[in-house]
């Protein structure tokens, strides 16, 4: 079926399905840094628990109520596990000192997974309601690819909601630009940022659920995983919202594009745009202006 | 946040003054005398050491010059990186693909090796020394897991299966290539001693100096007219040398390199030693390289190849017990030494 394909615009697509379920992850990564200006070595990790939640549940029945059930474990999953980093994390002062506990936090976790799942390949299901293909320009085109893209667009949407417009959103907004006023004026900051951490590694853990159909669940992954969510923060900017949306959607495409045309090099691709990026704006596309995620 | 800062600032500042005098000169000769003891009890090793255990204590010699190369850029100059496995990689396929191909030198494989790993680091170092800090780590963490998954997908270096059947070396091009495992080990001691050599010179040149004057305080050094791009460069650079040169001990004893050889596990290792060893002293990272070896492929065995979580646990306990940070180890340490002498 795939050979009916006019080869760009699948390609084109998948890069974008990709890029949203990387964004769904490298946001995460770039929030946690740019609230509690801590680098969450444990991301991957986190994300490749939650594919694995997608293995245990709706890999053996891929039904509709499995897979609702599988994003409300992988959420939970995901912010309990980025609520107990928040706590180990928060008497370490020292940045390499934080970026060495959750690196010891990474490779625990992916040697749990491990003894759990096992070292081979596990593939998931795509659910049974998202299973069929739409025309796209007079191809078929699978629709839980559309889903995920929907899915992306969804959270950035809720995201710069909650930021921008809520009061949650004001607290971590001040937060970032003034621990000791926020503080001051009776917010425990501590649970804050615990808060912010958790939900970060929520999105992480359903990021990685959502990819499982498409790039399975194996030991290694979490550190993919991690290597794009860290190219997609620099490329776009630090604790920037559209920052990590616009740097998913480079590395989607860079990442798709490169394997389909030159399989052996896409890695040097993904480096080659990275490089370029630091070259001209060390401080990323979209930066984050202090005290403003958007 | 602003506060940690300038606090942490001023402790750098008051300890980087008397950081800038290298801590062995206070005593030379005993420095002296204990390297040249623990020298001669490696040498001696094939002759106490079965096979295994012989090839393991190679193994971490040359996982100890990739910790020195580490440490060049995070103890000695505070940039704290997981790249390094990136150069050690090139400097193993290199003297892997040499020793297929071409010669079955060591000291040619070890040449060019070298020369693979401080050329990556120029080019990518160009990019990354540009950065500092947190940020510098997430950069050359992408170059070492670029690193991992290009070999992992170039069939020309057998892809993801690793490249099989290198020869064992020889010393001298044209030489009778080692076969026993204590001249193989002899080798990688010889590799490990040239490298740890060099990097102590570096270490004490004016270079060094520099270095450690980026590590406490670039802007100074900026606003006394250096060019700290080139010598974070050049740094850098050597570095990736040091690690090329690690990577070909590597093959050497192992006659055998896979991408799973320069992964995240292998560069976080490598932190990791360095950390528990003692930022900044070249030596302290070294026993931290065996300490790590000895954890993972020693014990580990004895408990089922749980090596890695045990370091996992390793680590999470070591940001918890030095409570000073890596500064702290070695500050401890030299003031007990000050109040003994």
């Amino acid at each position: 079926m795939l050979a009916w394909f006019d080869a760009n615009t699948a390609t084109i697509l998948n890069g974008l399905a990709l890029g949203s379920v990387l964004f769904l992850i490298a946001v995460g990564l770039s929030l946690v840094f740019g609230t509690m200006d801590v680098l969450n070595l444990a991301h991957g990790a986190v994300s490749l628990m939650g594919a694995y939640v997608g293995v245990a549940l709706y890999g053996a029945a891929p039904s509709t109520g499995m897979f609702l059930l599988a994003i409300a474990i992988a959420a939970g999953v995901g912010f309990a596990s980025g609520g107990i980093l928040a706590a180990m994390v928060s008497p370490v002062r020292n940045h390499l000192r934080q970026a060495l506990l959750t690196l010891g936090m990474a490779l625990i976790i992916a040697e749990l997974l491990q003894e759990m799942f096992g070292a081979d390949v596990r593939s998931v299901p795509v659910p049974e309601f998202l299973s069929s293909t739409v025309s796209m320009l007079g191809n078929p085109y699978p629709v839980y690819r559309l889903a995920m893209v929907a899915a992306g667009i969804v959270v950035a949407i809720l995201l710069y909601i909650i930021l921008e417009r809520t009061r949650a959103g004001a607290i971590v907004r001040a937060t970032v630009a003034d621990r000791a006023m926020v503080e001051a004026i009776g917010i425990r900051t501590k649970v804050v940022l615990a808060l912010v951490f958790g939900g970060g590694a929520a999105l992480a853990a359903v990021g990685g659920l959502l990819a499982a159909p498409i790039l399975g669940a194996q030991p290694g992954l979490d550190n993919q995983i991690l290597l794009l969510a860290l190219v997609i923060v620099v490329i776009g900017g630090l604790g920037s919202l559209r920052g990590a949306l616009l740097g998913a959607l480079v590395v989607g495409q860079v990442q798709t594009i490169g394997v389909s045309m030159v399989n052996e090099f896409a890695s040097f691709l993904l480096f080659a745009a990275l490089a370029a990026v630091l070259l001209f704006r060390p401080q990323g596309l979209l930066p984050a202006r202090k005290g403003a995620h958007t | 946040m602003s506060a940690t800062n300038t606090v942490s600032g001023m402790t750098a500042g008051r300890l980087g003054t008397q950081k800038l005098l290298h801590p062995s000169a206070q005593h030379p000769m005993l420095r002296l005398a204990v390297a040249v003891i623990i020298l001669v009890v490696l040498v001696a090793l094939p002759f106490v050491l079965a096979p295994y255990p012989l090839s393991l204590a190679g193994r971490a010699l040359a996982f100890g010059l990739l910790v020195v190369s580490v440490d060049l850029l995070t103890g000695v100059m505070g940039m704290p990186t997981l790249g390094q496995v990136a150069y050690f990689g090139a400097g193993a396929y290199t003297a892997g693909l040499v020793g297929i191909h071409v010669s079955g030198s060591g000291l040619v494989q070890l040449a060019v090796g070298t020369l693979a790993g401080a050329a990556l680091a120029l080019v990518t170092g160009a990019v990354a020394v540009r950065t500092a800090g947190i940020v510098f780590l997430m950069i050359t963490l992408a170059i070492g897991e670029l690193a991992h998954i290009s070999v992992g997908s170039l069939s020309v270096v057998g892809a993801s299966n690793g490249l099989a059947g290198i020869p064992p070396v020889s010393v001298l091009p044209g030489g009778e290539p080692l076969i026993v495992p204590g001249y193989i080990y002899w080798w990688v001691l010889a590799v490990f001693v040239i490298g740890f050599v060099a990097a102590t010179i570096v270490n004490r040149s004016p270079l060094g100096r520099s270095m450690r004057g980026v590590r406490d305080g670039e802007l100074r050094l900026r606003a006394l007219g250096q060019n700290t791009y080139s010598i974070k460069l050049i740094a850098y650079t050597i570095a990736g040398g040091v690690a090329g040169a690690a990577g070909t001990a590597w093959v050497a004893q192992t006659q055998f390199i896979s991408p799973g050889d320069l992964g995240f596990d292998m560069a976080a290792f490598a932190l990791l030693s360095v950390v528990l060893g003692g930022a900044g002293s070249l030596w302290g990272p070294v026993i931290g390289a065996g300490l790590v070896i000895f954890v993972r492929d020693w014990l580990g065995g004895y408990i089922e190849g749980r090596g890695t979580l045990l370091l996992g646990v390793v680590f999470v306990v070591a940001v918890y017990l030095l409570p000073r940070g890596v500064a702290g180890i070695k500050w401890r340490a030299l003031r007990r030494k000050s109040s003994e002498s």
